[in-house]
């Protein structure tokens, strides 16, 4: 079983899974993408409705239909919410916190992965004393609401002498990422045959050798998973990088907030869709370049392991 | 075959330093902050976190209030609709995007875009298509059937639905992506195994591929029930609670007490009680997982 | 001395060259639609003027959003140089923990007490005699906005008054209209509320029932009128499917509602759609009922922060914030009325100018906000957001439950 699993750890990217008609008009195929269609209209009916949106005028927008295509186009709210949109004094839209934005992700999920899919494999492979427990209140963790902690945090990243910094916030986003990310690498590593890993104690590799040649190679779909998921929630968190930061280093979000969720004054809509699906193009660039790997990183798997 | 037990040292060593951060984070965050919280829900914490004992009144002004009681009911609905839809409409969805399919990353794509958009202007689009007088509502009456009515939002009964319809919008591409993994995880041989014994498809996944992605499953659930219980966003963009208080769920209950109504203490009392019954679902779940179980 | 010391350091700062004092201070506040934004661009120009740098941290979404990064700031360590907070009763408790400065010095040497109308607006800021906070203007909440063309599809008058619109209701409802225009969120119904009140049942009663929590009057006569009046305007808003604020006042403008009850800064929305105050739109201050309207408002309070030059610079903008300068042009953006009766303004619209007449003529009341505590506004909301969408709670059982939260407010 472990020399069959180490050979083809998975199917190669060119198998398909079930079975394995051909037709292309199959009535089965009929189904498969007909349901398909169907489900992506209803996921696109709302973009539809953003992007008409974003390019139609005020005067436009207050006549009424939502779903007519702009009678005038205009490009007018992209570039306002892009380099244009005011934030007090700062007239230079969502551009301005955009390095900002970029400068919390990139370590914030680097890290935030790394320490949870150690997390996750120590708790697969390597129990310790006590280690149910702490993974149960860990997952006990991800149901707190994220505002109760707000104030213990202040605390705790002001006695540590990170309040304000880059690297406390990165630290906050490590901690809260953490019940989930451990929960998800440590449910798909125990998918994982523990024969793969004795032989790999046998064979005299340590801790991080098995982490880093065996698992990690294996584990490529969970770790797209975990990308999406960090990248999603770090780069559209608001709250957490306006309470633990400086004014210096305020993310994209709270561009896109005062734009967005300014509660007096004028609402601009058309500015609010093109800034949101401007805000939107970083996680969808990511998912879009990481999706691929979904197929491929099981391909590298079979070559690797 | 003690492979788990110590070897030389330093090689438990590396596993147990690898654990560090996670048990500080534990220790220190998770459990010290629901402390903090529990004991501060018996203060009268205004503005700022204090020490003033008052014994339950928190709790029992908590319990007073209609609006709480509504929410939690709401969030006992929305919640197991969302659980099971999110769950049925991912797996299926993931599924189909298994069968070997063309244009498989458009389609992903198309599925998991919502949720790269904030919650705030999810809650403001499907408030505008699902509204009477602009949306879909409007459309099916300008095409000829005047007595069409479609306006979840404004029925106290139905909003809970519209919520649903925007909630999931937003998450099953997500789930779907989880179902995905899940499935690619699971060894090519057990097809392969399935398809020389004749077994069909349906089969295939209903008794032997599904069991196998258990923990999919429950990491699938854990992820969308802490998005059902934090659900808050998405409530006040869409609906603010309304009608009246009829679309309320308990974790704006606790936002709004906290920031808008500068009363801590009662929010830290609301979500001791949503931890609390976090702790009853989770304690028998812990129990089930880890304890009766030999690992294997 | 002490005054006059700080007076001549005031002057020094404002006129010695720029470099040699400049002094960066972060300002948080929620001001960021078009003309908030513009309306603070002129009080950091006015701040830089004096040598130091205004550096912005605007935060949208009002005060449940802003308020914990400002108490998280502050809580941390490292608070900003100075924030905006609504007047009222919010920062009492970051006063009592000796976290705000004490500008008392400031306001003595520009003579607050003489210039800030009404009185009341420093009341706010004052707590033991000490003064707090630098208010910055005033927003009114009781104004009723009306559809001219509305009511000329209507076939009856603009009315001059409540009842003469509550009369007009089913004749817009006749023609298809939408007599009151009100949006789903709590704030809205609980605004509304508080504007009958005090309009129908007066000024003083408002102030008894929130500022001294007298339940006998909450359940009294005059309030039960007001609960009436709530009832009427739930059937004439019965229909409003909508959330946002203005997207009720763009029923107004469009004229697909006869009107809609909402502060000052509705204003701004009529005049992005080009509509001319008493041609194509009509207000009513005091609902027409009774010339009154409240002060409310915004306020900067300045956390303590030890390094001089920062106490310095935040004296600077304590004192340039109400400068005449400062308030016309910060004003006129805004929308809103300035704090000082002194001043000129006569670049004022219709409706803002009826506002300016009744504040000079006195007939003020405080704004709800600085009478009641947060908590109490929450449960108030609670409370009208459910009867203004729920026909069937009646008037007297809605009366009961509001006696109940007077009977326990702090």
């Amino acid at each position: 079983m472990a020399d069959a699993t180490l050979n083809t750890p998975a199917r190669s990217i060119t198998e398909a899974r079930g079975t394995k008609p051909k037709r292309a008009l199959s009535g089965r195929n009929i189904m498969i993408y007909g349901t398909l269609i169907v489900f992506s209209l209803y996921y696109l009916l709302p973009l539809w409705v953003m992007v008409m949106t974003s390019l139609k005028g005020m005067p436009e927008i207050r006549m009424g239909n939502i779903f007519a295509p702009p009678v005038e186009i205009t490009f007018e709210p992209w570039v306002k919410a892009w380099s244009q949109a005011c934030t007090g004094l700062n007239c230079d839209g969502l551009s301005r916190g955009f390095w900002n934005s970029v400068q919390i992700l990139i370590p914030s999920v680097i890290l935030s992965i790394v320490v949870a899919s150690v997390n996750g494999y120590a708790l697969t492979f390597w129990k310790f004393k006590g280690s149910d427990i702490f993974f149960t209140i860990l997952i006990f963790g991800a149901f707190i609401p994220y505002q109760v902690m707000l104030y213990p945090i202040v605390i705790l990243l002001r006695e540590m002498g990170l309040y304000g910094s880059l690297w406390g916030l990165v630290l906050v986003h490590t901690i809260f990422g953490m019940p989930i990310l451990t929960l998800l690498f440590r449910n798909y590593f125990s998918t994982i045959p523990e024969e793969l890993f004795k032989a790999a104690r046998v064979d005299g590799a340590g801790f991080w050798a098995i982490y880093a040649k065996i698992l990690m190679p294996m584990s490529l779909p969970i770790f797209v998973v975990a990308i999406i998921l960090q990248v999603t929630g770090i780069w559209n968190d608001f709250l957490f990088g306006v309470v633990y930061t400086r004014p210096d280093l305020y993310p994209m979000t709270v561009q896109l907030n005062n734009i967005v969720n300014s509660v007096q004054g004028v609402k601009e809509y058309n500015v609010n869709m093109a800034a949101t699906l401007l805000t939107g193009l970083v996680p969808l660039f990511i998912y879009f370049v990481s999706g691929k790997l979904f197929v491929r990183g099981i391909a590298a798997g079979a070559v690797k392991g | 075959m003690a492979l788990r037990r110590p070897n030389p040292l330093f090689r438990n060593l590396a596993a147990k330093a690898a654990a560090v951060p996670m048990i500080l984070a534990t220790l220190v965050v998770f459990l010290g902050g629901t402390i903090w919280t529990v004991v501060h829900s018996f203060t009268n914490s205004r503005l700022l976190p204090r020490f003033n004992w008052v014994g339950f009144d928190q709790y029992d002004r908590l319990w007073e209030s209609t609006r709480w009681i509504v929410s939690i009911q709401n969030l006992m609905i929305y919640g197991s609709l969302s659980l099971v839809f999110s769950v049925g409409i991912g797996l299926l969805l993931a599924i189909l995007m298994d069968q070997k399919i063309r244009y498989e990353d458009t389609f992903r794509t198309i599925m998991l875009y919502p949720f790269a958009l904030s919650f705030i202007v999810t809650g403001l689009v499907w408030q505008w298509i699902l509204n009477p007088d602009f949306g879909i509502q409007s459309i099916v009456r300008g095409l000829g059937w005047e007595s069409f009515t479609f306006n979840p939002l404004h029925d106290p009964q139905l909003v809970l639905y519209g919520l649903l319809i925007a909630g999931l919008w937003q998450g099953t591409g997500f789930v779907m992506c989880l179902m995905l993994a899940g499935l690619r995880g699971i060894d090519e041989d057990i097809w392969k195994a399935s398809r020389v014994d004749g077994i069909p498809a349906w089969k295939t996944y209903l008794l032997i591929v599904l069991p196998m992605m258990r923990p999919v499953f429950i990491t699938t659930l854990v992820i969308v029930a802490a998005g059902i219980i934090k659900l808050y966003d998405l409530v006040v963009a869409q609906t603010s609670g309304g009608p009246g208080n009829a679309s309320q769920v308990p974790a704006m209950y606790v936002y709004d007490y906290m920031f808008q109504a500068q009363n801590l203490g009662q929010g830290f009392a609301a979500s001791t009680m949503m931890l609390l019954s976090v702790l009853i679902v989770l304690i028998p779940w812990a129990y089930l997982e880890f304890g009766g179980r030999k690992h294997g | 001395m002490k005054p006059f010391k700080l007076a001549t350091a005031l002057v020094a700062s404002v006129t010695l060259p720029a470099a040699a004092f400049a002094t960066e201070l972060d300002v948080t506040h929620w001001w960021t639609s078009g003309g908030e934004a513009a309306a603070v661009a002129e009080m950091a120009t006015a701040f830089d003027a004096s040598g130091n740098k205004w550096v912005d941290a605007a935060i949208a979404g009002g005060g449940s959003t802003a308020r914990p990064i400002i108490v998280s700031r502050i809580l941390g360590g490292d608070p900003m140089g100075a924030f905006q907070f609504n007047h009222g009763r919010q920062a009492e408790e970051l006063i009592e923990a000796g976290l705000l400065r004490d500008i008392t010095a400031v306001a003595e040497a520009e003579g607050w007490k003489d210039l800030i109308n009404p009185p009341s607006l420093l009341d706010a800021c004052t707590l033991d005699g000490k003064i707090y906070c630098a208010p910055v203007n005033i927003h009114s909440w009781q104004w009723l906005w009306l559809s001219n063309a509305a009511f000329e599809k209507a076939g009856v008058p603009v009315p001059a008054n409540w009842e003469d619109y509550v009369a007009s209701a089913p004749k817009l409802r006749e023609a298809g209209i939408l007599p009151l225009a009100l949006g789903g969120q709590a704030w809205q119904s609980a605004g509304l509320f508080n504007v009958l009140m005090a309009t129908i049942a007066g000024p003083d009663v408002l102030a008894k029932i929130y500022g001294e929590g007298d339940a006998e009057l909450a359940a009294g006569e005059d309030m039960a009128r007001v609960f009436v009046a709530a009832a009427s305007a739930r059937d004439m808003s019965r229909g409003s499917n909508i959330q946002d604020w203005n997207l009720a006042t763009n029923m107004v403008i469009t004229g697909q509602a006869g009107g809609q009850i909402m502060g000052d800064w509705a204003q701004g929305e009529f005049a992005v759609a080009n509509l001319v105050a008493g041609e194509d739109y009509t207000c009513l201050p005091g609902l027409g009922v009774r010339s009154v309207i409240s002060t409310g408002g915004d306020a900067f309070y300045f956390p303590v922060i030890d390094d001089p030059a920062i106490t310095a610079a935040q004296d600077v903008l304590a004192a340039t914030l109400l400068k005449p300068e400062t308030q016309v042009a910060f004003n006129l953006k805004k929308g809103s009325l300035p704090v000082r009766g002194d001043v000129n303004l006569e670049a004022a619209n219709d409706c803002m100018k009826k506002g300016l007449e009744i504040l000079a003529a006195g007939d003020t009341m405080p704004d709800v906000n600085m009478l009641n505590t947060e908590d109490t506004n929450n449960q108030l909301n609670d409370l009208f957001v459910q009867f203004f969408q729920d026909g069937s709670i009646t008037p007297e059982a809605a009366q009961a439950s509001f006696v109940r939260i007077v009977e326990t407010k702090d």
